[in-house]
């Protein structure tokens, strides 16, 4: 048991690449953090650094309190769960899992007893005496878990452990990775860059973009307060929609319609410094078919018409893809990116304006045919297209605004839902009273 | 699937008669079998020759036909009671497994640090190792003589042995290399995160899945120690080091005055029996030592 800390930490590599750009992070002691990101972002370099299987450039590193730059892997007392699992071939199960109890001379009986315990753990007992390439890949996973958790170490830490599965089981183990790091309540850094991992694993998320920590925070946090374009684009499942607007005399033109823009808006856009044309982020689950809408709701958002392009019904809800006539393309370096590392930009998704929503089962909305929507405008985020900055964040006052405090201003106070209580707060009662759309 | 499964019978015979690959027509047969038997035929009738050869009486040496009028092991009988042969087998042996076992560890070590270290010289390393290969022993022999005399060394095993670790080495490096690339990285990140020290880990993880490499470089190694000539019968002078192959000189007739043409027959085959023991049993080993590294890698 131990906290990691991460102190400026830097890497760069001989031939002058920098993957790790003056990364500070704490990690407290038993928690769980995930590091995320799209490839080649350095999230499987900090770990490496972490590990000892990377020289640090610069910064400090200290687990349990010593600073263990210099030190090799064996001094550091911590355990190391790899993508491909990397079992040795030539051992059993349980010469596998008691490695390094071996190593470390620890008596017989003493490995006997510990393996026996994690396999027990792990549902590895009748396994014992088989060699990996004789194992399933769930079990071959469960062979590396279990290597790691014999030795008790200070911390776990966990290269994409679960990408080698298939869809089912790695829903399975997931859980099971997560009920086994409770029960341990061992210190413990994954690396994923899967989003749904992140969000469902971890007491924290560290989104990574180009060797830089763009956001650390509880996995709500990052989904309702995105710091930026490239946390907001990242996290979340259908990702974010993202449309262009312009402020013109006081109004926000978008592709959904006109929104009057408030006065908080105006101060947000003042202080930020925006550029007239900004970049408008809705989630899928922030649209609704309009029928849906209770009058009194639908006062805080705007209705408009667009063309069905795809439905998909996944039973829950139904997921809905559409164009609006008025789209133009979305460009911002972190979409493009984005966009590169979910594959979309091969499919050619990311040009054709296409947006996503997730819709009640109810809905009427067919492929092919156009349908009345609503989207809440009280749940948007407001970019700036160059800096990826979100501007609506900036106005730190957002979350005391539903809690009354500033209630005579909360008839055009801007509804972000960038607070704390997300966009499932009480909608109806402070919503603002505008004839028709509402402001943002 | 009813689609993709009836049309093999129609698609195989269009195969057989247009590309040849998968079936062979009664001509192709024919053909091939001729140009593979021309080719077996030129390999082996030297060697069954030189078998018959040793197994004739010394009058019948001259008798043109193949097989033998009359067989003897005499030729056996007397090679392997004369310490001319015997002495020089045993040698052979020692020799050619101490020059291995030396090379094999070495280039193994070397071999982990060309396929998994980056290191300044690495590029020279690999082309000394590769120039050493390439050299032509002729001349190295008459400054080999110089220096071994001076030293001591001329006429000893460690004589022979020296040279042979370097000239098994480039061999093993290179075949062991490819062998380690093959190895996952990650293997090694493991045993050093479960507690090994860069020698642990190569001992205890990395060299157990090289083993079949090893072997097959060891292999290559003593066959190449095994079948050297132009080094052993320059470096030696009497029986204390020279090997099998250079004693076949050596070996005298029943007199004076007689060829030994029987024996020396005879002792080539008991020279060449080791190895075809050994390519039959190794074959596969062999041969993916020798391509190793050609596709992959």
């Amino acid at each position: 048991m131990a906290d990691i800390v991460l102190d400026q930490v830097t890497k760069r590599f001989p031939d002058g690449a920098l993957a790790v750009d003056n990364i500070s992070l704490d990690i407290a002691d038993g928690e769980f953090v995930i590091l995320v990101g799209p490839s080649g972002c350095g999230k499987s370099t900090t770990l490496n650094m972490i590990a000892g299987l990377e020289d640090i450039s610069a910064g400090e590193l200290r687990i349990g309190g010593k600073v263990v730059n210099n030190k090799a892997p064996k001094d550091r007392n911590i355990a190391m769960v790899f993508q491909s699992y990397a079992l040795y071939p030539h051992m059993t199960v349980r010469e596998n899992m008691g490695f390094a109890l071996k190593l470390a001379k620890t008596p017989k009986a003493v490995i006997d007893e510990k393996v026996n315990n994690a396999a027990q753990v792990l549902d590895l007992t009748q396994h014992l005496d088989r060699r990996p390439a004789n194992l399933s890949g769930g079990q071959r996973q469960r062979v590396a878990m279990g290597r790691a958790i014999v030795r008790d170490p200070a911390a776990f830490l966990m290269d994409e452990p679960l990408s080698n599965l298939d869809a089912k089981l790695r829903v399975q183990m997931r859980t099971e990775v997560s009920r086994l790091q409770r029960r341990l309540g061992t210190t413990t850094v994954y690396v994923t860059h899967d989003q749904t991992e992140a969000m469902t694993l971890g007491d924290r998320v560290a989104v990574m973009r180009s060797g830089l920590l763009q956001q650390v925070g509880a996995p709500q946090e990052l989904y309702d307060r995105p710091n930026n374009l490239f946390v907001a684009g990242f996290i979340g499942s259908p990702a974010m929609n993202f449309l262009p607007s312009r402020v013109d005399d006081g109004t926000m033109r978008t592709p959904l319609g006109d929104v009057p823009v408030s006065g908080r808006l105006r101060h947000a856009l003042e202080r930020a410094n925006a550029p007239r044309d900004l970049l408008v982020g809705i989630r899928p689950e922030d649209f609704e078919d309009a029928a849906l809408v209770a009058a009194g709701t639908r006062d805080s958002g705007i209705t408009f018409r667009a063309n069905i392009e795809v439905v998909e019904s996944m039973g829950s809800d139904v997921y809905v893809y559409f164009t609006m006539e008025s789209v133009s393309e979305v460009s911002a370096a972190e979409l493009q990116e984005l966009a590169e590392d979910s594959g979309s930009a091969d499919t050619g998704a990311a040009d054709t304006g296409m947006l996503t929503a997730r819709l009640a089962t109810e809905t009427t909305a067919r492929e092919g045919q156009q349908a009345e929507l609503w989207a809440d405008l009280r749940s948007i985020h407001i970019f700036n297209p160059a800096s990826g900055a979100n501007i609506t964040l900036d106005d730190d006052s957002a979350g005391t605004v539903r809690g009354g405090t500033t209630a005579g201003t909360a008839a055009d106070a801007p509804r972000d839902a960038t607070g704390p209580a997300g966009p499932a707060g009480p909608a109806a009662s402070d919503a603002p009273a505008g004839p028709g759309t509402g402001a943002i | 699937m009813t689609a993709v499964t009836a049309p093999p019978t129609t698609a195989t015979t269009k195969t057989a008669t247009t590309r040849g690959r998968t079936t062979t027509t009664p001509r192709q047969k024919v053909t091939w079998g001729g140009i593979n038997f021309v080719v077996v035929a030129l390999a082996l009738i030297p060697v069954l020759w030189m078998v018959s050869l040793s197994f004739k009486t010394p009058t019948a040496i001259l008798d043109p036909s193949f097989v033998p009028a009359q067989w003897t092991w005499g030729n056996y009988t007397q090679i392997l009671q004369t310490s001319t042969f015997v002495r020089p087998l045993i040698n052979s042996i020692g020799i050619g497994l101490i020059a291995t076992l030396i090379s094999v560890v070495l280039a193994s070590m070397a071999a982990y640090a060309v396929a998994r270290l980056r290191f300044p010289g690495k590029a020279v390393l690999i082309g000394m190792s590769l120039l050493i290969a390439m050299f032509p022993i002729i001349a190295l022999v008459t400054p080999l003589f110089a220096i071994e005399r001076s030293l001591g060394l001329f006429n000893t095993w460690p004589g022979l042995i020296i040279p042979y670790v370097a000239f098994g080495l480039p061999l093993g490096i290179y075949t062991l290399s490819a062998f380690f690339r093959e190895i996952p990285w990650e293997l090694e990140k493991a045993a050093k995160m479960d507690g090994a020290t860069p020698f642990q880990a190569f001992t205890k993880v990395i060299a157990p899945l090289a083993a079949p490499g090893m072997v097959t470089t060891a292999i290559l190694v003593f066959l190449a120690c095994w079948n050297e000539f132009l080094l052993a019968i320059s470096l030696t002078s009497t029986t204390a080091a020279r090997t099998a192959p250079a004693s076949l000189a050596y070996l005298s007739g029943s007199s004076q005055f007689t060829i030994p043409t029987g024996p020396i027959a005879a002792a080539a085959v008991v020279i060449t029996i080791p190895i075809i023991i050994f390519v039959l049993f190794f074959q596969r080993r062999i041969v993916a030592g020798l391509t190793s590294g050609a596709v992959k890698g």
